[in-house]
């Protein structure tokens, strides 16, 4: 479903020159696989997930979702791509405040052009799934972060995406709601039939994976004992 | 010994604390500065314009004076020279110097030159010095000879030794520049008293008298003791100066209120730049906080900041201010464009107090403006200001609304109340109340307004009317200064606009006749004698042919002069003639009716069935107010009497205007060709249609500057909203970097920014236009009325305003896209990982 072959991408270093960051990976993520991504401060998690969301382009290689190649689509198209086959948590949560909940959720639906009816009963549904049906009517700044949070796996997923890329998703939240979050997000995930690709500097959050992949200057290995 | 490094030498933080906004946001810093800097240069040049021309006045009217104690000053007409004798006589006078007074017009010009004729022994005495060493003082004893100030001799490129040629009545006297004058400021001229009355039909009659007083006799108690005869005063010497600048003082107050809102306009976008600023630096500020500072400290860390915009703004404003005029001075003159310093051209002088006054002015708007967010910084729980997402809370502390509410009571109260000295600053506080008031409320009005747009489809309208609604104060701050703009640009082109119909509509009514003659046109040295009268009713095709006299009086030692019109026929038809803003007294016992303009009315204190007595001639004669009339032409007042009855007491049967009806089947041609034959430079012809389109001329040149300034003060509103906008999209990156990656296009954030910018200019557009309209019934109603005494009918621009208002939502739209490129690149993708 998502496949990154020898993704090279470098950056401007302060001598003038250039440094990879990331240099000849290649990632397999088949439909439905939920994978995390561990690694180092600075070793390029974050600049992996952009290039998988067609945010930021290699300087080789090629990252294919489900067969495309993302270098070959301008920027309207690729926008048009994330609307329709991603799904973002981030570690902000980054939850519109002047937007209910309920909206919040139902926004990629909207940007989809799913009609009203549709649109309420699946938001209606993904705040079920989350436990969160009866603060469709509150504003973010009425929830805690754990809330927050999960009004963005519902975001996440309420469009049905192929993928979803979530970033440090518990990086704001403590242990007891951390672990909430995870358990929501796997069981969530295994219900739509979305592939995960989450990026985290927590052990227990990337236990939650079918699979663990470390990323190091190297490239992917197993990750430390 | 070991040197630190210099990375490591660290010193005091405040200064870089300080400088840090300066650095990160240039532009958006510079746009404030800007602001204050054109408000100030604004004010301070119309200042320092105004004040060159009233010095150049209060300059000359002491030089004519000399070492006087008292002028003895009659109306231009003048007062019988017997009582020259009686004043010089007077125990306690050392000194008295006979002067007549003369705006002599330059024959074949369009242009005045003012003289004055004066006794050289007795003008010596007050005055010693005033020629220059070369001249031949002998020469003002000749009847043919005119003594030059440097600046006529150079306004009228002529030389010492050349003749000059002036108007006496519709003939030609020619003087000979016999010297200079070794003071004098302006445009002026010297001679021999008798020469000036003999030439320009003054016989026996005098305009002043300059008087010195024995040492320990006071000028006050002397003055009030002295039987002078009705329309004659004594006065301070700088009372003359006081007058002129008196009677422009209206006009130059009101310039500077225009001004000033162009200041007012950039303080709020100081404010709009500094709470935006904050709003978007809560988190850092909230850090301060926790790591020690206290809240006095966060408040002058702000203050400072403002203080940097304020101190940069005046300096700069300053010195364009005095740039600007010196060019105005140059370019456009003394008046800016009002016609009402004729004949001077006064240099620059700095005032440094002015500067002063201007530029701390421009200092204190600046700081004033970061008071309020500075506060609202300095009370923020810093626990909670730490988290992202607590922005908005920076903007709750306007949502009270009971000052908004007060200060549009006060207003409300300001308008019913009188004027102070002469001036509407009641009328300028209500508008001000008014103004201030409205931007409080600001966050209620765009909360109301916003509820009432229509659900739009698609995600980006939903994405901004959501936005926009919940943040209402948020708006309101992008909104004070394009809401100031507007409601400013609204009252003035509402009360422009009503001026003008009236004007046209009031020149419609009062031009009845075919063609106007004016002696001379300028000055007050041509006249038509009664012979002239003669030959112009003579004419063939002249069918009806009525003249007018006018003569200024002196009613009252404060006020300035009134214009006495006398014309034919006024007691037949004045009642169908003139354009009437009162009731009509009728004519009592064997009292007649003379019929006072507006200004007169109000300046005087006079309405219909009151009495006036007129010094006419030698004697007092007494009228009954018949009504008032609407007059845009003499904002000291003017009163028409029957010119049969002017020359019953005055004997003089002069005119200076004649209204010329043709025969039926007369052809106009010739009827001009024949009156430019009497007096081929003499007499200035002109139709109505030509004196309805000079005077809109000269209306739309007064208004030049007013609509310069307002102008400036829409452009500094449209700056304070692209620079709010800019900050708000700074402070809203990771929000469009979220809606980058769930799959909103650059074109979707974009018409986001567009639709955001027409809500918030639209809404600028309806409360700065109720504002405005609300502020022009004021200028029309109260500070027009106070400040002119001008009556006059409300007349909306409906197209020009239309026009205005699509032009500014586009602007608005424009550059709230303008300004939001930055959320539409692509570093607000990486912006979903900051913490600030």
């Amino acid at each position: 479903m998502l496949e990154l072959d020898r993704v090279t991408r470098r950056y401007p270093d302060a001598n003038g020159g250039t440094r990879a960051v990331l240099d000849a990976v290649d990632l397999t993520v088949a439909a439905g696989e939920f994978v995390a991504i561990t690694g180092e401060s600075g070793v390029g998690k974050s600049t992996l997930l952009n290039l998988m969301a067609g945010l930021d382009r290699p300087d080789g290689g090629a990252v294919r979702l489900d067969g495309t190649d993302l270098a070959t689509l301008g920027d309207d198209a690729l926008t048009r791509l994330r609307r329709t086959h991603l799904g973002f948590v981030f570690q902000a949560f980054h939850v519109l405040p002047y937007l209910s909940v309920a909206r919040n959720v139902a926004l990629p639906l909207a940007l989809q052009g799913v009609d009203t009816r549709e649109t309420s009963d699946r938001v209606a549904a993904m705040l079920a799934a989350v436990g969160l049906h009866a603060r469709a009517g509150s504003l973010p700044r009425e929830l805690s972060g754990g809330e927050l949070q999960r009004v963005a796996i519902a975001r996440a997923l309420v469009h049905r995406p192929r993928l979803v890329l979530a970033d440090e998703p518990t990086g704001n939240l403590d242990p007891e709601n951390a672990a909430t979050v995870l358990d929501l997000l796997r069981t969530t995930l295994a219900a739509s039939g979305a592939a995960c690709v989450l990026v985290t500097h927590s052990r227990l959050a990337a236990a939650t994976a079918a699979r663990h992949l470390h990323l190091t200057a190297a490239g992917f290995g197993a990750p430390p004992a | 010994m070991s040197r630190t490094a210099p990375a490591l030498r660290v010193g005091t933080p405040w200064p870089a604390l300080v400088a840090a906004p300066f650095v990160a946001h240039p532009l958006r810093y510079a746009v404030a500065v800007l602001a204050i800097a054109i408000g100030v240069a604004l004010g301070l040049a119309v200042q320092l314009v105004n004040g060159a021309a009233v010095g150049e006045f209060a300059a000359a009217a002491r030089q004519v004076a000399g070492d006087a104690d008292l002028v003895v000053r009659g109306a231009r007409a003048g007062f019988d020279e017997s009582l020259y004798t009686a004043v010089a006589r007077h125990p306690d006078v050392i000194v008295a110097s006979p002067g007549v007074e003369i705006d002599a017009k330059l024959a074949g010009r369009d242009a005045v030159l003012a003289l004055a004729g004066v006794d050289l022994f007795r003008a010596s005495q007050l005055q010693p010095g005033w020629l220059a060493d070369d001249a031949d003082p002998l020469d003002l004893l000749r009847d043919d000879t005119v003594f030059l100030s440097a600046t006529a001799l150079t306004q009228l490129g002529v030389q010492v030794g050349d003749t000059i040629a002036l108007q006496a009545g519709l003939g030609t006297v020619r003087l000979r520049v016999a010297g200079t004058l070794a003071t004098g400021s302006g445009a002026r001229g010297v001679l021999d008293i008798a020469a000036a009355q003999t030439h320009f039909g003054r016989l026996g009659r005098l305009t002043r008298i300059d008087v010195r007083l024995r040492d320990g006799v006071r000028p006050a108690a002397f003055a009030a003791a002295l039987a002078l005869p009705p329309g004659v005063v004594a006065e301070r010497p700088e009372a003359d100066g006081d007058t002129t600048a008196r009677m422009t003082r209206a006009y130059r107050v009101n310039l500077n209120v225009l001004a000033l809102v162009a200041l007012f306009t950039g303080a709020l976008l100081v404010f709009s730049t500094q709470a935006l600023a904050v709003a978007r630096r809560r988190a850092q500020l909230a850090l301060l906080r926790v790591l020690g500072c206290t809240r006095g400290q966060v408040v002058a860390l702000l203050l400072a900041e403002g203080a940097v915009v304020g101190a940069s703004g005046a300096l700069l404003g300053v010195a364009a201010g005095i740039g600007l005029a010196a060019l105005a001075l140059r370019f456009v003159g003394a008046d800016l464009g009002a016609g009402v310093f004729r004949g001077i051209a006064p240099t620059l002088q700095i005032d440094p107090i002015a500067t002063a006054v201007f530029g701390v002015c421009g200092f204190a708007a600046a700081v004033a403006g970061s008071v309020a967010p500075a506060l609202e910084a300095a009370r923020a729980r810093p626990a909670a200001a730490l988290k992202a997402g607590d922005d908005a809370r920076a903007f709750d502390a306007l949502r009270a609304p009971w000052p908004g509410v007060a200060l549009l009571a006060a207003g409300a109260v300001a308008v019913l109340l009188p004027p102070v000295d002469g001036l509407p600053l009641f009328g300028y506080g209500a508008i001000a109340a008014l103004l201030l008031g409205t931007i409080l409320l600001l966050p209620r009005a765009t909360r109301a307004l916003l509820g009432l747009l229509p659900t739009l489809p698609g995600v980006p309208a939903t994405l901004a009317s959501a936005r926009l609604r919940a943040f209402p104060a948020q708006a309101a701050v992008s909104l004070a200064a394009i809401v100031a703009a507007v409601s400013l640009m609204t009252a003035m082109a509402i009360m422009v606009a009503s001026l003008r119909t009236s004007l046209v509509d009031w020149l419609d009514g009062i031009l009845p006749a075919d063609l106007y003659l004016r002696a001379g046109g300028v000055g007050d040295s041509a006249f038509l004698s009664p012979d002239d009268q003669a030959r112009l009713r003579a004419i063939d095709g002249v069918g009806r042919i009525e003249f007018l006299r006018w003569v200024s009086l002196r009613l009252a030692a404060a006020q300035p002069p009134v214009v006495v019109l006398a014309r034919d026929h006024v007691d037949a038809d004045a009642e169908a003639r003139l354009p009437l803003v009162s009731a009509i007294a009728p004519a009592r016992d064997a009292t007649p009716r003379a019929w006072i303009s507006e200004p007169m009315a109000a300046l005087h204190r006079l309405g219909p069935g009151d009495t006036l007595a007129l010094p006419l001639g030698d004697g007092t004669t007494r009228f009954v107010v018949g009504g008032i009339w609407r007059d845009y032409a003499r904002p000291a007042g003017a009163v028409l009497i029957d010119r049969a009855r002017y020359i019953a007491a005055t004997g003089d049967r002069t005119a200076n205007d004649a209204g010329l009806w043709l025969a039926p089947g007369a052809a106009p041609g010739a009827v001009r060709a024949a009156v430019t034959a009497l007096a081929p430079d003499g007499i200035e012809r002109m139709t109505p249609a030509d004196i309805r389109a000079l005077s809109l001329q000269v209306f739309d040149r007064t208004f030049f500057v007013t609509y310069a300034l307002e102008a400036v003060a829409v452009a500094i509103g449209l700056l304070g909203l692209s620079s709010a906008v800019g900050a708000e999209v700074l402070a809203r990156r990771r929000e469009f970097g979220m809606l980058r990656h769930i799959g909103v296009t650059r074109g979707e954030i974009a018409r986001v920014l567009a639709f955001e910018g027409a809500a918030v200019g639209g809404v600028g557009l309806a409360v700065g236009g109720a504002l405005g309209f609300a502020m022009s019934l004021i200028l029309i109603h109260v500070v027009n009325r106070q400040s002119f005494h001008w009556g006059m009918t409300v007349d909306v621009p409906w197209g020009a305003l239309a026009t205005f208002a699509a032009a500014l939502l586009g602007l608005a739209t424009l550059t709230a896209l303008a300004s939001g490129r930055q959320a539409l690149g692509a570093d607000v993708v990486r912006a979903v990982k900051e913490d600030w």
